[in-house]
């Protein structure tokens, strides 16, 4: 396993892509959440927004940055044809996928810890400017608070889950393309379906929609308002990560490259 | 010595022909099977996304104990959907006639909603209107022509439910007001002392009958709030509200008994005791007035076609993987060497692919749009669902616009592919700039200001296509993005598209004629 992940991590090093793309997930994050908590406002006197959830809301677009990785390092071999020299240097090929998703994971794990720590330094520097009041309960996101600090961690491990998601998709997909529109569709399109009036079918939508039950893990109030507890809804998204690492691999295994 | 030939046979010239490149673009479009296959997903997810959302919505309405279906609001002479309930003291009018009035006051009181039901407040709601009425009839939805005093936009002159003209920005308390009919003309008026006059508007009207009735009106619309929702969307509470207004110097030109009428009363679960009554009391020429309920236009409280293209959304990733595979596949493979080898002017061998990603995603888009709005509807319809109802320009505005509307993105998509060469960012890019704008505005996770800053400027604008009640300055809704508002008209908006795709287009010719294969 040393031997792949070398090989890998040699790989990733060696071209911009993975860097720049890392370096977007930490600024995207933090950008967005600091202009999402600087143009909050107060409607009708009463903030019933929550602070956490607005702090790390640009985990909501990085998102898409660690899906783009995830695709450059596993689809964007099939793209060059490299890797047909990946699996014949390194026969085992679900060890290859076991080390790329290890390396694109932890590189997440890092860029989205470095994000998730700049949204709640920025979060705490604009949200008192822009005249949020805390009332019942409400209270600027912190570490040493119980539900930030779960908000927070939680955030970084739903990017790593992000992560994992799009390297088992872009593994059974292979083609750029069309493993990049089929994340996107996942982890976006979802959302979309809470227009559907049916309050039944709304809530197991949200329940069961991987990146809806993901975030749940952001919300630190008002959380009896969710159909799904937060490491419950992580619980659903981790699921569906190993669900699709493992019929990436499954297909990488019995499908000629 | 080399001599250079520079062979420009006919024959070679006739197989440069435009026509023969479409052939072969669309010839390679439809014998890659996975594009196809994309295409028809793409357009497969529209109904799917619209039977989703038509077989999962149902109304149902409670009268006491017992379901029963929905009331249906009238409709106005326009056609659209309307309230029309207001408290009128009216007679007859045959011929020319004028009523003229003073307000001397209006007031009114706001009522909380449940769970906290327990505060009745004084005030009035901006729209609170007191005035003079000319009306076709008593029954819901007739035509009719207004002139009032507003609580706080001043004095208005509305005619059948849409227009609205406003006067002087003077307060609601003795403001003395005309309104005269002459022929198919109704002139509305405002003074302030009653013997100069101003017109506010006057207004034509064709239908109108030889009687009308005419006479004093109070109306009063409830109050909305509307809260932020944790699951996306809001939620909006109404808190009730009466207005009562005092009118004094009423003198109409016509004699006769004035009569009493709660125009759209509902009535309560008996059956019926009026449900929330206005009343009336009169002493000499002094009227006391209250009443509730709104005379506008209903934009609310119903299905809209928008809801039902839903899909369009999830369509557009489809279409934008097909449009950029479309290209990005010929620089995988080499093709591109070839395509440009056999048309050397490049910027045809664009234009040509635009046409073919853009006309086939236009015709099948069209056919996916137009086949989920004709099986949705009756669904919605059999599941006790009210829908707006639109005129038919309009609906072929929301149709034939969301088709254009993927279409063009297939073409902007397809430009970002020749100036990335790569899958991965050309989707990506288009997708950052139509998709995520349009649902970062639309799902409450953005305020209303910035919301509506990203559907100007970016090509998520050209959702405004897809826009279906027109927004009335004289209705209090929320108008934002969230509630299907855009702050573009619909070709504008469209164009703001089409403008990043002519741009992308320019750009990718540029590149392509400035740099190697």
């Amino acid at each position: 396993m040393r031997r792949e992940l070398h090989a890998e991590w040699t790989k990733m090093r060696t071209v911009a892509g993975p860097a720049w793309l890392l370096l977007g997930v930490a600024l995207l994050t933090v950008a967005v959440g600091a202009a999402a908590s600087a143009v909050m406002t107060c409607p009708f006197g009463q903030c019933s927004y929550d602070p956490a959830r607005i702090s790390l809301s640009g985990v909501q677009l990085s998102q898409a940055l660690v899906a783009l990785l995830a695709i450059a390092v596993v689809s964007g071999e099939y793209s060059t044809g490299l890797i047909q020299t990946t699996l014949t240097a390194m026969p085992t090929r679900g060890r290859v996928l076991a080390a790329k998703a290890i390396l694109v994971t932890g590189t997440t794990l890092a860029a989205g810890t470095a994000g998730v720590l700049g949204s709640i330094l920025a979060a705490r520097l604009i949200l008192p400017d822009t005249g949020y009041t805390f009332v019942h309960g409400y209270a600027l996101p912190s570490l040493t608070h119980g539900p930030s600090l779960r908000a927070a961690v939680g955030s970084v491990l739903y990017l790593g889950l992000i992560a994992l998601l799009s390297v088992g998709i872009a593994a059974a997909v292979r083609d750029t393309a069309a493993a990049t529109g089929s994340v996107l569709a996942v982890l976006y399109v979802p959302s979309l379906l809470v227009l559907i009036s049916n309050p039944d079918m709304k809530e197991w939508i949200f329940r069961l929609a991987p990146t809806n039950a993901g975030l749940t893990i952001q919300a630190t109030t008002d959380l009896a308002a969710f159909p799904i507890s937060p490491w419950g809804g992580l619980g659903v998204f981790a699921a569906w990560a190993t669900a699709a690492i493992a019929l990436g691999r499954w297909l990488l295994r019995h499908r000629d490259a | 010595m080399t001599t250079t030939t520079r062979p420009r046979s006919q024959a070679r010239a006739a197989r440069d022909g435009f026509a023969q490149l479409l052939r072969a673009e669309w010839t390679k479009f439809r014998t890659v099977r996975g594009w196809t296959i994309g295409l028809v997903v793409a357009l497969l997810v529209i109904p799917a996304f619209g039977l989703l959302f038509a077989a999962n919505s149902f109304s149902s309405c409670m009268q006491g104990t017992k379901e029963v279906a929905c009331p249906v609001p009238p409709t106005g002479p326009g056609g659209e959907a309307v309230n029309d309930k207001f408290f009128f003291v009216h007679q007859p009018l045959t011929g020319d006639g004028t009523i003229t009035a003073r307000v001397a006051s209006l007031s009114g009181t706001i009522t909380y909603p449940p769970p906290n039901h327990d505060k009745i407040v004084p005030g009035n709601t901006p729209w609170a209107k007191a005035g003079l009425m000319i009306k076709e009839g008593l029954e819901q939805g007739s035509s009719y022509a207004a002139v009032m005093v507003t609580a706080k936009h001043g004095v208005r002159m509305q005619h059948d439910f849409t227009e609205d003209a406003a006067g002087s920005a003077s307060a609601p308390g003795g403001r003395w007001l005309k309104l005269s009919r002459s022929g198919d003309t109704i002139t509305g008026s405002e003074s302030a002392d009653g013997r100069t006059w101003s017109t506010v508007s006057t207004v034509r009207m064709d239908d109108l009958p030889d009687t009308v009735q005419i006479g004093l009106f109070v109306a009063s619309p409830d109050d909305m709030t509307l809260t932020g929702n944790s699951l996306g969307g809001s939620i909006s509470t109404s808190r009730l509200a009466n207005a009562t207004a005092t009118f004094d110097n009423v003198t109409p030109s016509a004699t006769g008994e004035w009569t009493r009428t709660d125009v759209g009363v509902t009535l309560g679960p008996d059956g019926h005791t009026p449900h929330r009554p206005g009343e009336a009391t009169q002493s000499g020429d002094t009227f006391t007035v209250t009443g509730n309920g709104d005379i506008a236009p209903v934009t609310a409280d119903g299905v809209r076609y928008s809801s039902i293209l839903t899909g369009t959304l999830a369509a557009m990733i489809a279409v934008t993987v097909v449009a950029v595979m479309y290209i990005t596949a010929e620089y995988r493979r080499g093709m591109i060497a070839i395509t440009m080898l056999a048309s050397p002017r490049r910027h045809r061998a664009i234009a040509a692919k635009a046409v073919v990603i853009g006309s086939v995603t236009l015709a099948g888009a069209l056919v996916a749009t137009v086949a989920t709005i004709a099986v949705s509807l009756p669904i919605l319809r059999d599941n006790g669902n009210f829908i707006l109802p639109i005129s038919f320009l309009t609906q072929a505005r929301i149709v034939g616009g969301t088709a254009a509307l993927l279409a063009v993105t297939a073409v902007f998509a397809l430009g970002l592919g020749v100036i990335f060469r790569r899958s991965a960012a050309a989707i990506v890019t288009t997708f950052a700039l139509i998709v995520l704008p349009y649902i970062l505005a639309t799902t409450s996770l953005l305020p209303t200001g910035p919301a509506q800053w990203l559907l100007r400027l970016t090509p998520a604008a050209a959702f405004a296509v897809q826009q279906s009640m027109p927004s009335y300055p004289h209705v209090l809704t929320s108008e934002s993005p969230l509630e299907g508002y855009f702050p573009l008209p619909a070709w504008a908006g469209f164009g703001v598209l089409c403008i990043y795709a002519a741009l992308a287009l320019g750009v990718a010719i540029h590149r392509l004629r400035s740099r190697d294969v």
